[in-house]
């Protein structure tokens, strides 16, 4: 695919969106500092004939002061091309829906300022993941991997009684404390080289959902060996190698590499364990 | 919905601009292992030369075995000590890579990772440049 071949580009209809034009003011935009930004963003749509070839489009965007990368698609999807499609939901980096490739990164739209890229911004869908329209992708193996360790509080012995509290000790929380923030965006294993070419491979968010439960000494020390053992089997931890990928894009700055290798050690120690 | 769009691996090598310090380490660290178990190989089949040379000691007295003599002809051609320069660089990335590699798996400083791979390349930049009058001939070395 050339990139090149297929650009298409949108000029807005309303002459107020083009801030190249001196003489037009823009008094209806209060927010507005007149300037505007490029973006590059990748389109395909099987359905539509024109946009079978996957291509890049090119929109100019009026900016204002804060505005983020969501901002922006939301302004061209409502103001210059309603066939747009991206997946948004909170805008505030909690709901893990706009996880997007943009300059070359996997960030959170939400969370990606437009005045920290530079232009033009190009955006595209989550690499590794087939694309379903636009910026959309499939995210079925990535839910799947998640699934596969079991990402819920399972303890040994069920509770006294139903009004018992289990109390979580200060340290142990530190200890899992940074794995629970993960969001499931899929920034970090659509990052992940080996994720991607071996569908098999847990992956880095899979693993990180897997350690915050083995980590929790809650669930008691036979469910954490059974989760010991799903997580290095051999489509586990082992296939990390740790090129860091995943940690560089989180974008709630879980340290995943260093739970990866925790759990490595962990399952070492448990092998070599004669007695 | 119609056939989803796989964008397939072809694009992956297209990325390599976006490559971070770890992905860089990780993807030299290959690339070096690989030519060090290249050059095992031929340092075998080197080595190997001296088995039939055993044979001779006048001819290693004077100098004119075949292990001297295979010794003393690649030797005598230039871009083979060029290749010394650049195994070298590649045999001392990959140990001072390795010991960057030991502390993340030991889980030391993980978060300075990016700085241990400059750490490897700097360290392989200087020894590299300090060996060049030791393998290439006095009258190519520029100072």
């Amino acid at each position: 695919m050339s990139d090149s071949d297929a650009d298409r580009t949108i000029r807005p209809e309303t002459s107020g969106l083009n801030s190249e034009d001196p003489e037009e003011p823009e008094s209806d935009v209060t927010e507005s500092t007149g300037e505007t930004v490029t973006l590059r963003i990748f389109r395909y749509d099987p359905e539509v004939e024109s946009k079978q070839d996957a291509g890049f489009d090119t929109f100019r965007i009026p900016t204002h002061e804060g505005m983020t990368i969501l901002d922006a698609l939301i302004e061209a999807r409502d103001e210059q091309d309603p066939s747009l499609t991206f997946r948004h939901s909170c805008r505030q980096g909690v709901c893990g829906s706009d996880a997007l490739f943009i300059n070359g990164s996997q960030r959170l739209g939400c969370k990606t300022q437009v005045s920290e890229l530079k232009e033009p911004i190009q955006i595209e869908p989550l690499p590794h993941h087939p694309v379903v329209k636009d910026l959309v992708v499939d995210m079925d193996s990535f839910y799947e991997r998640m699934r596969a360790v079991e990402p819920y509080f399972d303890p040994d012995d069920p509770p006294p009684d139903e009004l018992t509290e289990r109390y979580q000790s200060r340290e142990n929380r530190e200890d899992v404390k940074l794995s629970t923030r993960c969001i499931w965006c899929g920034a970090c294993t659509s990052s992940c080289t080996i994720a991607s070419n071996e569908d098999v491979y847990l992956g880095p968010a899979a693993i990180n959902k897997g350690y915050r439960f083995y980590a929790d000494e809650r669930e008691g020390e036979d469910r954490a060996e059974e989760r010991l053992e799903i997580l290095q089997e051999h489509d586990g931890v082992w296939r990390c190698q740790t090129q860091f990928s995943c940690t560089n894009v989180c974008p709630q700055d879980i340290p995943l590499t260093e739970h990866i290798q925790q759990i490595k050690r962990d399952a070492t120690k448990a092998d070599l364990r004669f007695w | 919905m119609g056939a989803p769009y796989d964008r397939g691996l072809i694009e992956d090598f297209g990325r390599f601009r976006y490559f971070s310090a770890g992905m860089w380490a990780w993807v030299l660290h290959k690339v070096t292992g690989w030519v060090l178990i290249g050059y095992l190989f031929a340092h075998i089949a080197v080595l190997s030369t001296a088995i039939p040379a055993a044979s001779d000691p006048e001819a290693i007295a004077a100098g004119t075995d075949l292990y001297t003599r295979t010794i003393q002809g690649l030797e005598g051609i230039f871009l083979v000590r060029v290749l010394e320069v650049g195994l070298l660089a590649a045999a001392v990335f990959h140990m001072t890579n390795g010991i960057r590699l030991l502390l993340v798996d030991l889980g030391i400083g993980l978060e300075r990772e990016a700085e241990g791979f400059y750490v490897s390349v700097a360290v392989t930049a200087v020894i590299t440049v300090l060996s060049i009058p030791v393998f290439l001939p006095p009258e190519v070395v520029p100072w």
